[in-house]
This record gives structure tokens, C-alpha cells and sequence, in this order.
């Protein structure tokens, strides 16, 4: 009887029941995550190897002890024949690719946007629309006049040629103008009468109120950008220009010939180079990414 | 400050629609002036006419002695603030009230000095620098006025700006901006559908309808002397009663009450009746049926019927009463006279002359 009593004064804090469900849900999300982790494994595992080793066995289940030098090979020591392909030299041009690519197209959508929802345009919708449609042809479908305007242009091998084609973009225009239509009107009708003008206005009020939104634009944007490869391909010819994407191909494309052993070590430790940066960029914005999309801060 | 001038002003939408019939009326200097009616009744559309957010179709607007039809907003001297307050979200309160200033390239000592005037005014000081999400709605709207009142604007424009106010909130942030505009002496429209906010607040009422004026005077002059059963209807909470009366050889007859009137109309008329006018009186000519009591605290308001007409009485607290039958008498000097179809007055004035011995009776 006395435990009785006990039991009922002391409040029961009812325990976690387990749940096998929350156990397969776990183990689901678990092989999901190693099969995502095992490409990365294996690149870790070749760049750590010497390439005839790798060429003889495949990849091991060891890791080797050539990282370093592998490492040392891929930043600074060139590839090609001009010796300007350094895997410092095409990640600075990854970079510039990436960065530029993503700013263009923010500026632009952003621009773009603004005129569209804030202006009195005769054809607003139209031209909307018209951007609209540029979804349905990508680079791939446009790419022979695209490239003979660059080339015309005497933009190949250059840093414009290689970003200023791509960056009029149909999704930064539609996401923006989707944000800027639910600012509320009173915000700009008290901007109105508070004395800022059109440029004022976007300046002051609609690019911070964006934040969010040109965050979660810029990841996605930035992946895109650094993940381009058909583009490079055909504009760059000079080996300073490469990307890493562009580069790390050219060094495994010796096996073609025949006469050599691919650099697997090094092509490996320039894949992992480039998977780092987008990986950075979306741990670092993440939070900015979820609210940009869906969250509206008004 | 200045006075505002409407002459013939229109507004109509580019679909057709006439959202303003031509309205002509004066604010005077320093004048409070409030925009009352139902919604759609194109107060709203008036107001925004006058910041200039709307262009004005037809007609002049002056603001002091210049027209200002094709003036920017920025350009008209004037402030307004708005129903959902529209402040900058990413500005601190501070930044939110000196917006405008800066704009207009103010100095920064001068900007700063006003604005801290401005939060000393409406209590802002020890929020200036948090941002509008941290603030409860009436701070928020404190904040819209403050960005208002910095700018020493020749006229203050408020649209609903209490509409998104709890009751008791807006009760105390009525006072406070009607004090506050005193204190300024600004000449101030102010855009409600509230007609309690209306009769507080007005120095002079303009009740709109369907795009239409219905009346200007001041809050004793509407509810005393609406100029039609829209507007005895729509002001007053609650409104007037509204019954179908009878006018024969100079007796105006309802229910059990007979009332001589100096007038040669004939016909079905509307008679209009305060709730606060009608008194229980067991020897009353009316005979109503009580069906609801509503109590209020500082009065009671019953709801029955007279002669199968709805109508609604206004009862001290001392008196008692119960459900069922009860008789009643009126006011007559508070009586008006609407035409049955058209709504408009009908007995301006003259109407109880004759009766004038009477006047002081219950009848």
C-alpha cells in the first residue's frame, strides 16, 4: 500500500515510449546519407593513392599516403602544356565564374522584377512572360548562337564572355517578382510621400527587405554557376581560363592517348577542392535559405 | 498649416467606375476633419486623392493657395499614416521616423534633434532603436505618427489608422492622437468607417455614400440633424429609429401618436426617432412590445416592437423594466422627417411651429 501512495504523490513523467517506426525512419535516412557519402569516400580514398595503384587495383579499401603530395601536385603545378593551369589558377576562375554568375543574375532578376511589378509598363505582363518563356531554352538549345555572338564579340578567353551570356535569368526575374508583389502597396505609398524616389525606394527599402530572398538566390545561383561545364568548354580555350570542372576532365583525358597513366590522385584532390566551396556556401546561408523560400518577412 | 480647398473633385477608374461624384468642400486652417461612411463609399479614394497616391479625374485641389492636382506626394507637404502603419521592417524606429527628413536632405543634427522630440511626444524614447517587429501595435502606430509629426507637414492625412487596434486601445489612442493634433493645430483629414471614432475626434463631420456627400456639419449637427436616413442611420450607435408614418391634414400619425405639424404634405413619410428620445410613460401613446433587454451598464437599450415596426429604446439605469408590453412617449422637438423613397429630410425646420405650445409637452 505504501507504494501505492507513493507513486500517486510523486507526478509520473510518462517516458519516450520507443518506437520501432523511429528506428527504420533512422536507419532509412542512415543508408541514405552513406550511399550519398560513398562517392566522397572513394574520391578521398584515390587522392590519397598513388595512380598506379589506383590504375592496377581500382579503389581499396585503404587510404594511402600520397595525399599531400597529390595535393601539392593539383594546386600549384600545372597540367597543360602553357603552365598556367594550376588547380589554384582554375579555382580562382571557378570562383570568379561562380560569384559573378550568381551576383549577375541576382542584379539583373532583381531589375528586372522591379520594372516589372513597381512600373507602369504598357507590356509588363508580356515581357513577364516573354522572360517567362526563356525557361523553355536553355543554354543547350541556344548554344551555337550564343557562341558566335561571343566569339564575334571577341569575348572568347575572357572573363565576360565566360559570365555575361548566362546571366539574364528567367528564375531570379519570376522569384522576385513573386516577393515583390506581396511587399505590401502602403510601403510604397508611404515611401512615396516620405520623398524617396524609384531608385530610393529599391535601394533603401526593397533590397533590404530581400535579404532573405537574394541569400537563397545567390546559393542557388552560385551552385549553378560553379557547376557550369558545356559553357566553359566551349569559351575558354586558354589554359588560364579554366574552371576546375573544365580542368579536372583535361587531366583524367590522358588515358585517350595511351601513352600515360591518368593522374587519378590529382583529378581526385581537384574534385574534392570543388565540391568544398558550394558545400561552404549552403552550410553557411542555410538558415537565410529556408527563410528566403518560405518564410515571407514583412 | 494650411487649408485644403476640393472643387468639384472626381475620381473615375479607368473601368468606368465612378468612385467620387464631383465633391466640393473646405477644410479650414487647423481644422479636424473626419471622412465617414460604410465601405466603398470612396473615403478612402478621397483621401489618397488628396496625398496624391490617386490622380484626381476631374476638378481642383488646393493645398494652402496652390493647386497641387499634378503635385508628387512628396511635393504636396504632407504626412500620412495608414491603416497596417507601413513601416520600413528593416529600420530600427529610429531610422522609420527620419526616413523623410533624410530625404529631404535634412541636416543630421536637425533630424536628430526632431526625432528625439517626436519619441519624447509619444513615448517612443526607450524604443527608438529596436526595429517595428519588436513593438505592439499601438507603439507601431505611435511610430506612423511620429514619422508623421517630424516632418511638420501642412496636413496630416490618417486612413483607418485605429481599425487595427483592440477596442480598448483604439479608445486611448483616439484621445491621444485628437490631443495631440490640438497641440500641433495641423489641419488634419482622418478617414474612418468608425462613427464613434467620427463624432469623437471631428471638429466637422463629411459622411460619404455610394461616392457621394451625404452631409458636412459638425458631430452635433450630423446626429441632431442628419440630412438624410443614411446618415441618421449610419450615425449614432445605436442608430435611429426609422418608421413608416402617416401625414393627413396636418397630423403626422405612427402607431398611437398624433402630432399636429404646420405642413400641407400628404402621404407615407419615414419618421425618424432617437432611441434616447422615446420615455416610458404609462399613459404614452405607443404600445410596444419588449422583446430584448440589453444591458449596458451605464444604460439599457430595449429592442420590441410599435405597431409591428422595429424600434429601439435608450433607458437610463434607474428605470425597470421587464419583458412584455410597455408604453411610451417622445421627444417631439427631436423628431425628423425623411421622404419614404428618396431618404432625404423633409421637414427643415419649419415643421413643429405650430406645435411650438406643445414643443415642451410629451405628447
Amino acid at each position: 500500500m505504501a507504494d501505492i501512495s507513493l507513486s500517486t504523490a510523486t507526478p509520473v513523467i510518462p517516458r519516450r515510449r520507443f518506437l520501432w517506426s523511429t528506428l527504420v525512419d533512422h536507419a532509412v535516412l542512415i543508408t541514405g546519407a552513406l550511399i550519398m557519402f560513398f562517392p566522397l569516400l572513394v574520391m578521398l580514398q584515390t587522392a590519397s593513392t598513388p595512380d598506379i595503384e589506383t590504375m592496377k587495383y581500382g579503389p581499396g579499401l585503404y587510404f594511402g599516403d600520397q595525399l599531400d603530395d597529390n595535393f601539392r601536385k593539383a594546386m600549384f603545378e600545372a597540367s597543360g602544356f602553357s603552365g598556367a593551369n594550376t588547380g589554384l589558377s582554375m579555382f580562382k576562375n571557378s570562383l570568379i565564374l561562380g560569384l559573378g554568375f550568381a551576383i549577375g543574375k541576382i542584379v539583373i532578376g532583381m531589375m528586372a522584377a522591379y520594372a516589372i511589378v513597381y512600373f507602369r509598363l504598357r507590356f509588363a505582363t508580356f515581357a513577364f512572360w516573354l522572360i517567362f518563356t526563356t525557361l523553355l531554352l536553355p543554354l543547350e538549345v541556344r548554344i551555337l548562337p550564343s557562341y558566335e555572338i561571343t566569339q564575334k564579340l571577341g569575348l572568347l578567353n575572357t572573363y565576360t564572355g565566360l559570365i555575361v551570356p548566362l546571366i539574364a535569368s528567367a528564375t531570379a526575374t519570376f522569384f522576385f517578382r513573386q516577393f515583390f508583389r506581396s511587399v505590401p502597396e502602403e510601403l510604397v505609398e508611404a515611401a512615396r510621400i516620405d520623398g524617396a524616389g524609384p531608385v530610393k525606394f529599391f535601394i533603401d527599402i526593397l533590397v533590404p527587405l530581400s535579404q532573405t530572398m537574394i541569400a537563397a538566390m545567390f546559393i542557388i545561383m552560385f551552385v549553378y554557376g560553379w557547376n557550369q561545364y558545356l559553357w566553359p568548354t566551349m569559351i575558354t580555350t586558354d589554359e588560364g581560363m579554366y574552371t576546375l570542372v573544365r580542368g579536372i576532365k583535361r587531366i583524367v583525358q590522358v588515358l585517350q592517348g595511351g601513352n600515360e597513366i591518368p593522374e587519378y590522385g590529382r583529378a581526385n584532390v581537384l574534385a574534392i577542392i570543388a565540391v568544398l566551396p558550394p558545400v561552404a556556401i549552403v552550410i553557411f546561408f542555410q538558415s537565410w535559405f529556408v527563410k528566403g523560400l518560405t518564410e515571407s518577412d514583412k | 498649416m494650411a487649408q485644403v480647398t476640393l472643387d468639384s473633385v472626381r475620381k473615375i477608374y479607368p473601368n468606368g467606375v465612378e468612385a467620387v461624384t464631383p465633391a466640393s468642400f473646405q477644410i479650414k486652417d487647423g481644422e479636424f476633419v473626419v471622412l465617414v461612411g460604410p465601405s466603398g463609399c470612396g473615403k478612402s479614394t478621397l483621401l489618397r486623392m488628396i496625398a496624391g497616391l490617386e490622380d484626381i479625374t476631374e476638378g481642383a485641389l488646393s493645398i494652402g493657395d496652390n493647386v497641387v492636382n499634378t503635385l508628387d506626394p512628396a511635393d504636396r507637404d504632407i504626412a500620412m499614416v495608414f491603416q497596417n502603419y507601413a513601416l520600413y521592417p528593416h529600420m530600427t524606429v529610429r531610422k522609420n521616423i527620419a526616413y523623410g527628413l533624410k530625404n529631404r536632405k535634412t541636416p543630421k543634427d536637425v533630424i536628430a534633434q526632431k526625432v528625439d522630440e517626436a519619441a519624447k511626444m509619444l513615448n517612443l524614447t526607450e524604443y527608438l532603436d529596436r526595429k517595428p517587429a519588436q513593438l505592439s501595435g499601438g507603439q507601431r502606430q505611435r511610430v506612423a505618427m511620429g514619422r508623421a509629426i517630424v516632418r511638420d507637414p501642412a496636413l496630416f492625412l490618417f486612413d483607418e489608422p485605429l481599425s487595427n487596434l483592440d477596442a480598448k486601445l483604439r479608445n486611448q489612442m483616439r484621445i491621444e492622437i485628437k490631443a495631440l493634433q490640438r497641440r500641433l493645430g495641423v489641419t488634419s483629414i482622418y478617414v474612418t468607417h468608425d462613427q464613434v471614432e467620427a463624432m469623437t475626434m471631428a471638429d466637422r463631420i463629411i459622411v460619404l455614400n455610394g461616392g457621394r456627400i451625404e452631409q458636412i456639419g459638425t458631430p452635433s449637427d450630423i446626429y441632431h440633424n442628419p440630412a438624410s436616413t443614411f446618415v441618421a442611420s449610419f450615425m449614432g450607435a445605436p442608430p435611429m429609429n426609422l418608421v413608416a408614418a402617416e401625414m393627413q391634414d396636418g397630423i403626422l400619425s405612427f402607431a398611437g401618436l398624433e402630432l399636429p405639424l404646420a405642413s400641407s404634405m400628404r402621404g407615407p413619410v419615414t419618421l425618424g426617432l432617437r432611441p434616447e428620445d422615446l420615455i416610458i410613460d404609462s399613459h404614452g401613446p405607443l404600445a410596444m412590445e419588449v422583446e430584448l433587454i440589453e444591458e449596458l451598464g451605464a444604460h439599457r437599450l430595449l429592442h420590441g416592437q410599435v405597431n409591428g415596426q422595429r424600434l429601439t429604446v435608450h433607458l437610463a439605469k434607474e428605470e425597470q423594466v421587464a419583458l412584455g408590453p410597455l408604453h411610451l412617449s417622445c421627444r417631439v422637438q427631436n423628431l425628423c422627417l425623411f421622404h419614404p423613397e428618396t431618404g432625404a429630410r423633409m421637414d427643415g425646420g419649419f415643421a413643429f411651429n405650430l406645435a411650438q405650445d406643445r414643443m415642451e409637452e410629451r405628447v
